[in-house]
């Protein structure tokens, strides 16, 4: 089956810095997809850069297929199409994501009269019964409310209602649960998973929070310095990593039954993107680095059935994948 | 809604008050008007009689009251040089500042708002830096200079235009090319950075995310709420149309409130001066009360706060 | 057990807030009734969303907001008044670190000066030793001399909040209240600092108030730990046991709403309803709005916080309604 999305080979740059160096992945119809990597790392960029919402002195090359359409440079018009018509996208600081001086029915009409041939009393209709599905309560009335009036919960709901809007193949979520307390991020999160089985719509849910991802998507890439160093059904990824970033990243993260443990924290920072170090840019930090890893970048290749590593010792590791397959 | 209003109209009073009493303790701690006006050579009587004429010789709270008591009763005084009342001196000069300042207003909104969004939308390109190295130096220099500057170029040099007085409108082309500049460059700085932090908005984003071509996203979503700041300079704007032009006034020989208030000061002409400031106050207090206003009318945000009351 | 090294007996805090520009205000109560105690070389964890007052309460536990009511007690004594020489000598033993380095350093002072600062201001140690302290420090904190000369602007986030540690630590405080320290860091440095405040712990004996919102991280680092709830204390005890087996509803929200790698979303507890405002406090129990399992007792009745056995605590009409039944 042709992929929904598939992006090959995407690189950003700003100002002369590199920022994004060669992003592939691709996604099927209806699938969620995680991507994680601390920040910086390039998951938001990735979408932003694939979607044309970069500002406009980001250089983007590569090439973004929507059903085997390129989207990458494609003219205003037809990207304006493929925004919130088929690929919708909402962020995560609901405090500015809508137009203050505009009521929430503006917003969504607005929306609504881009991508569906509604008029009239149909557009208002329609307004409510979104505002409705995703839980604002009295959305009728509400519709005439302004978003500082709503809680940031709420205003998440609202950005979902109107990513719904124009029935999107795909919904990239961008950190859209990161602003919001504990309780209400399982409710975003409950409410994400519901409207996406009932639309049959593809998701990319961009996190640092691994957990987030975990329970939220069948597969996961684990970005790095403007690269996806693993990719993997999430039950696999989380339970065995194989890059040495995405294992520091699961170690790292402290747990929340059983025994505790000494976190794995993974020495150093995150390299600056204009002093990138030779090779495989997570080498400096890598415990097990060898001369190899900072000679040249590992690209991303299989080592199992739709898993993929950039990792030169995923060789080994793939050998012993399948030696512990073979017992 | 109506408690906001009354806390701005009273706050709107109240500072009117404070300028008024501020322009008459300094004008009477300056100097004494009757040597002022009649001179150090006059007889001591005749400075006497000025004197009780005009009530100098009160103590200074109690012409101070009297003075309000007047003004509540629309009384504004006589001009102590030809005793005619302030209030017909000042009024007959405003049609002829106004000819100056507002004209030289519409060439402010008309090229300041333009030229700054269009450097925003095109930052850092070849046009924006032109637009705000134009709007720094007309920011910085003062308007006597500039005023100087055109003098020279199109009285003296091109001897296109004349270089002062009243006479015909090609008379007040100069003047208003001075106030509109200026001002057009301070507009267009301001509304560029308005715009700009605007654009960098998540809610930009949004819009452009649900496929919102970039002239509804600049026109629906970017304006209105640029608009909001830009609003406070418009006002501050509107509110110098009467006293604004007195340093123009005053080199193009122009015969407006600003030069009358130029002429009034060194005379201490205190019943001109203090009509004059009134006026000012009144019409900075006025256009304030209408940036409020329309703040409330562009940003939902402070029209709540305004409803709770 | 030896008396608590910081005791926090029933504070209170409330406040008028106007809503909107001249709103009737209204009455915050941010805490209410909070009572903590923490061992020498202990870390107590206090968790809970925004709104909880988990910050005042650390404010008002470091002495930077006054208490309504109740007291605070340090290594056995009460806080002196505020601004008093013994209060300065109190507060030079303990500090705190917010979640924004940035915030608290200044961006035009090299790093390695104000590390010193409060060596200066306390006039701790001879001016000529003061500079080996700071090199000190910074080793503790895991950076070098080289990182002390540079500006907070030209240090990474991670590198920012050691260097606030590493300041916070000059005066070589007893305790620490740190609100929401690693909050703003990666996974990666999070897990850094983590593991390098648990050894200065270790190394310091150092008793520390752990405020966030993160249930990892305050499990990692805790040996207890109290769930806040709109100004109260709803439950609290030993951290493993109480994530384990959460009592009170809103703890078992919270710990259901963690996501965990590994665990499909199934059987997961989402509340309904906006989080707490602490200006619209419901009557009786403040969580039953939001409660899955609330009856009619709660809407009225304040639940004390009462024992259940073990150090667990729980404040809650269903878990402790039978024990308060039975012991009056």
């Amino acid at each position: 089956m042709a992929p929904l999305v598939s992006i090959r080979n995407l690189r950003v740059t700003f100002n002369g810095v590199q920022v994004l160096r060669g992003v592939d992945v691709s996604l099927q119809k209806g699938e969620a997809l995680g991507l994680v990597g601390e920040s910086g790392s390039g998951k938001s960029v990735t979408w932003l850069a694939a979607l044309g919402l970069l500002p406009r002195h980001a250089k983007v090359s590569g090439s973004v297929l929507l059903d085997d359409r390129e989207i990458l440079g494609a003219p205003a018009a037809d990207l304006d199409h493929v925004r919130g018509g088929r690929v919708a996208m909402i962020f995560q600081d609901p405090a500015s994501a809508l137009n203050p001086v505009l009521t929430i029915r503006r917003q969504l009409c607005e929306a609504l009269a881009l991508h569906r041939d509604l008029s009239g009393d149909a557009v208002k209709a329609e307004a409510r019964r979104l505002l409705d599905l995703v839980g604002i309560p009295d959305a009728g009335r509400r519709l005439s409310a302004y978003p500082h009036e709503f809680s940031g919960g709420q205003v998440q709901r609202i950005m979902i209602a109107m990513a719904l809007a124009g029935n999107p193949d795909l919904l990239v979520a961008d950190e859209p649960t990161t602003a919001l307390d504990a309780t209400i991020q399982a409710q975003i999160l409950e409410l994400l998973s519901s409207v996406r089985r009932e639309m049959g719509m593809a998701m990319v849910l961009i996190s640092h929070d691994l957990g987030v991802v975990a329970e939220n998507c069948d597969r996961v890439a684990v970005m790095y310095a403007g690269r996806i160093v693993e990719e993997a059904p999430s039950n696999q990824l989380f339970a065995d990593p194989v890059h040495p970033y995405a294992q520091g990243l699961i170690g790292a993260l402290p747990p929340l039954d059983g025994a505790r443990r000494r976190l794995t924290a993974i020495p150093g920072t995150v390299p600056d993107p204009a002093r990138m170090p030779e090779g495989c840019a997570f080498a400096p930090r890598c415990t097990l680095a060898s001369e190899a890893c900072g000679l040249v970048a590992p690209s991303l290749a299989p080592i199992a059935h739709d898993r993929n590593v950039a990792c030169i010792r995923a060789e080994a590791s793939r050998r012993a994948l399948l030696g512990i397959a073979a017992e | 809604m109506g408690h906001f209003f009354a806390i701005r109209l009273g706050r709107a009073a109240l500072t009117i008050v404070l300028v008024v009493t501020f322009a008459f303790v300094v004008l009477r701690l300056s100097g004494d008007p009757a040597l002022m006006i009649l001179g150090p050579e006059a007889p001591p009587e005749v400075l006497a009689a000025f004197r009780k004429a005009w009530s100098l010789d009160d103590p200074i709270w109690a012409q101070y009251f009297d003075y309000f008591g007047a003004i509540a009763k629309g009384e504004l005084g006589r001009s102590m040089r030809d005793g005619r009342p302030a209030i017909e001196l000042v009024l007959e000069r405003i049609p002829a500042t106004l000819a100056l300042t507002l004209p030289a207003f519409f060439f402010k909104v008309a090229l300041g708002i333009p030229a700054g969004i269009y450097a925003a939308l095109h930052r850092g390109s070849g046009i924006d830096r032109a637009v705000m190295m134009t709007a720094v130096a007309g920011f910085t220099v003062p308007s006597f200079v500039l005023a100087l500057v055109l003098v020279l170029v199109f009285a003296v040099q091109l001897g296109w235009l004349p270089s002062g007085g009243q006479e015909s409108w090609r008379h007040a082309i100069l003047p208003i090319a001075t106030l509109g500049l200026g001002g057009a460059a301070v507009l267009a700085r301001f509304t560029r950075s308005a715009m700009l932090e605007v654009l960098g908005q998540p809610y930009i984003r949004t819009a452009s995310a649900k496929g919102v071509s970039w002239r509804q996203v600049v026109t629906s979503h970017a304006l209105p709420n640029a608009a909001i700041p830009t609003v406070t300079i418009l006002g501050f704007m509107v509110g110098t149309l009467i006293a604004g032009a007195v340093v123009v006034e005053s080199v193009f020989a122009w015969p407006g409130v600003g030069r009358l208030l130029v002429v009034a000061v060194a005379n201490r002409d205190l019943a001109v001066v203090q009509c004059i400031l009134l006026l000012v106050a009144m019409t900075m207090v006025t256009s304030n009360l209408v940036v409020d206003f329309l703040y409330g009318f562009l940003d939902p945000r402070l029209r709540a706060k305004g409803a709770h009351a | 057990m030896s008396a608590p090294f910081v005791q926090v007996s029933a504070i209170s805090r409330s406040y008028a807030m106007r809503s909107g520009m001249f709103g009737r205000s209204t009455v915050v109560h941010a805490v209410d009734g909070v009572s903590l105690s923490i061992p020498k070389g202990e870390t107590l964890g206090l968790v809970g969303e925004s709104g909880s007052g988990k910050s005042t309460t650390g404010r008002i536990v470091l002495g930077f907001e006054p208490s309504d009511s109740g007291e605070v007690r340090f290594d056995g004594k009460p806080m002196a008044p505020l601004g008093t020489a013994a209060w300065r000598a109190q507060r030079a033993r303990m500090q705190m670190i917010f979640q924004d380095p940035l915030g608290a350093l200044d961006r035009r002072l090299p790093v390695a000066a104000q590390i010193r600062e409060p060596l200066d201001i306390h006039d701790l140690g001879m001016p000529a030793e003061r500079e080996d302290r700071v090199r000190e420090l910074l080793r503790a904190v895991e950076l070098t001399p080289a990182h002390g000369a540079r500006y907070p602007g030209a240090l990474s986030g991670g590198q920012r909040q050691r260097i606030v540690l590493a300041r916070a630590l000059a005066t070589k405080p007893d305790f620490l209240v740190c609100d929401e320290p690693v909050s703003a860091l990666d996974v990666s440095i999070q897990a850094q600092v983590v593991n390098l405040l648990a050894d200065l712990q270790a190394e310091l004996s150092l008793t520390l108030l752990f405020i966030s919102h993160d249930l990892r991280v305050v499990r990692q680092i805790s040996n207890v730990v109290a769930v806040m709830y709109l100004g109260r204390i709803v439950e609290i005890g030993s951290a493993d046991d109480l994530f384990a087996r959460p009592e009170h509803p809103y703890t078992q929200a919270l710990v259901s709403a963690s996501p965990a790698p590994g665990r499909r979303s199934a059987g997961r507890i989402v509340l309904a309803g906006d989080p707490p405002n602490p200006a619209a406090r419901p009557q009786g129990c403040t969580f039953h709005p939001r409660c899955p399992r609330a009856i009619a007792r709660c809407a009225s009745e304040v639940p004390a916080l009462s024992s259940i056995g073990g150090n667990r605590q729980v404040a809650c009409h269903l878990v402790t309604g039978a024990e308060t039944r039975d012991a009056a």
